[in-house]
């Protein structure tokens, strides 16, 4: 449905898009990550056919977007990061504007702009200008103006910033229901989200694609290790000797004191070998209680770090303290 | 053709609600009734010369304040974007924009018929030049928002967008003090371009094809440049 061969953007010397090659699958939902600057909304900007590529090729079902860019366009909605709005228009005017500008007219115009703002939620405020409504409407508008084409492929960029968690709920799920009929393409900052939602991950920094995967797969390939993380009752040096005399573990972390006595532990053991039990036998022998004990599967946030920071040591560490 | 329709109504829509447009009225119209009675009551002549004269000069300010908003104030708020990844072409979005400017000043020049009524209840004027004069004043108008787009669409900025558009336009129309005082072809070169040596026959009651190839060329030059302005600031 999309695809993106060598696309490269360049302003003036910065490259700011590195040889981009990306296949987006009909249905699917791909998430771009990437740290800011990374090339992620330039990437979404030149499949929206805002920007130009420097060179490389960008297909819309089947349509160049550079040399076919009326008929691509057709096919794609669009949410930029900031919602483009216009303040002094309302609701339903701004909706309505954006459906004849897709192309629709008389009643099926008429019926799909009211569609959509029942889809999205603002049917209760149609009547009011954007200008007075609150930022979570404002995000609900901009997502039913890149809807109301019923367009096949949906960009959105960063669709629940700044948005708050009850709203950021709701547009996940709407995003969601929106997937299977529709190409998703969407970008974020928030690792769960991307995570929950896509089906495959595209990970970006300083402009080159660096990995390209289901979430699942990625942890697999980067994680050499199962990881451990535990809270012990018991002197720190005891425990800790107890646990590097289990077999199979590769490295044992003290993540802190948490009260006298009381650690917080990260065991690391090989991957094929499950240590619960023997940890839990080992403490229970020693009267080491144990308060608390979960197995740490990659997440997004450590593959993410893995990937895009230079000394891959340093940050899974520091993802493993985020958690 | 739709596209552009829906552009055009969008823009109208705006200035009908937004105050800018009826304080551009208010100030062009307000400003034209005063040159019109004053000429009126101490001349006592039935005659519209002074009154366009005028209003030309008021619209070289009242015209960018209009059209500044059109393309560089869509890129200042970000709208742009959503236009541009609309299917709607260039050409449409500029042809959209222009004519809603267009229709606008179609409405205070309608309203300015109220000069000619005047002077035909109360005496009777050459009804000839009241036709040249309200075609004349119509091109002018139509010169002078295609250039106030075309500063437009050069900048995301409204004020730049504004007072180049007014530095442009304000340039044009005093060409015709250079033209006066220079002979040769420097001279003859500056008559050709200033706007109010072409404007002034109209109001004489004289059509000359000059004239009106002269606004037309810059509606047609300014409009594509301008969709060139568009293009090139978004695909670079």
């Amino acid at each position: 449905m999309i695809e993106l061969s060598n696309v490269i953007k360049k302003y003036g010397n910065k490259i700011a898009v590195n040889r981009i090659t990306l296949f987006v699958r009909n249905g699917e939902i791909l998430g771009l990550l990437g740290p800011n600057g990374a090339g992620k909304s330039t990437t979404m900007r030149i499949i929206a056919g805002y920007l130009p590529p420097t060179s490389g090729l960008v297909k819309v079902a089947g349509y160049d977007v550079v040399k076919q860019p009326v008929t691509a366009k057709k096919y794609i909605g669009y949410l930029p990061e900031n919602p483009p709005l216009y303040k002094d228009m309302t609701v339903n005017d701004y909706i309505t504007f954006a459906a004849e500008l897709k192309g629709l007219k008389g009643k099926d115009k008429v019926n799909r702009v009211n569609k959509v703002m029942d889809e999205v939620g603002v049917t209760h405020v149609k009547n009011r200008l954007i200008g007075h409504i609150s930022r979570g409407f404002r995000q609900r508008v901009g997502l039913a103006q890149a809807l109301v084409g019923d367009p096949q492929v949906l960009i959105l960029d960063e669709p629940t910033v700044g948005l708050d968690p009850q709203q950021i709920i709701e547009i996940r799920q709407l995003i969601k229901n929106l997937a299977g009929k529709r190409t998703v393409i969407l970008s974020s900052h928030i690792l769960p989200e991307v995570s929950s939602l896509c089906h495959r991950v595209a990970i970006i920094n300083k402009g080159n694609l660096i990995a390209e995967n289901t979430p699942h797969r990625l942890a697999e390939s980067l994680m050499g290790h199962q990881e451990i993380v535990l809270q012990v009752k018991g002197p720190k040096d005891k425990v800790y000797s107890v646990i590097e005399g289990l077999s199979g573990i590769k490295n044992i972390t003290v993540n802190g004191i948490l009260e006298e006595d009381l650690c917080e532990y990260t065991v690391q053991s090989e991957i094929e070998k499950d240590i619960r039990e023997s940890l839990f036998y080992a403490m229970a022998e020693n009267g080491f209680p144990i308060l608390e004990m979960k197995s740490s599967f990659m997440s997004l946030e450590d593959i993410f770090l893995e990937l895009v920071t230079e000394e891959p040591a340093i940050a899974s560490q520091k993802g493993e303290k985020q958690l | 053709m739709r596209k552009i329709i829906s552009v055009s109504k969008k823009e109208i829509k705006g200035f009908f609600t937004s105050p800018l447009a009826y304080v551009v009225g208010a100030v062009i119209l307000g400003l034209g009734g005063y040159f019109f009675s004053v000429t009126l009551f101490t001349t006592r002549i039935a005659d519209l010369t002074g009154v366009f004269m005028n209003l030309a000069v008021i619209l070289i300010f009242a015209a960018p304040a209009l059209t500044m908003r059109l393309l560089a104030g869509e890129e200042q708020e970000g709208t742009m974007e959503f236009l541009l990844t609309s299917p709607i072409t260039i050409p449409q979005l500029i042809l959209g924009k222009y004519l809603a400017a267009l229709f606008y000043f179609l409405v205070i020049t309608v309203l300015t018929f109220v000069y000619p009524g005047i002077l035909l209840a109360l005496s009777t004027p050459d009804k000839g030049v009241i036709f040249t004069t309200y075609l004349g004043f119509f091109l002018l108008v139509a010169a002078y928002l295609a250039i106030g787009i075309l500063c437009s669409s050069l900048t995301g900025n409204q004020v730049i967008a504004s007072i180049s558009s007014f530095g442009v336009l304000l340039l044009l129309w005093v060409f015709s003090w250079l033209s006066g005082n220079i002979s040769g072809p420097l001279g003859s070169f500056a008559k050709t371009l200033a706007i109010s040596e072409h404007y002034g026959d109209f109001l004489r009651g004289i059509i000359d094809t000059t004239h009106i190839v002269y606004f037309i060329s810059i509606i047609i030059v300014s409009l594509i440049l301008s969709m060139l302005g568009v293009s090139k600031r978004a695909w670079s």
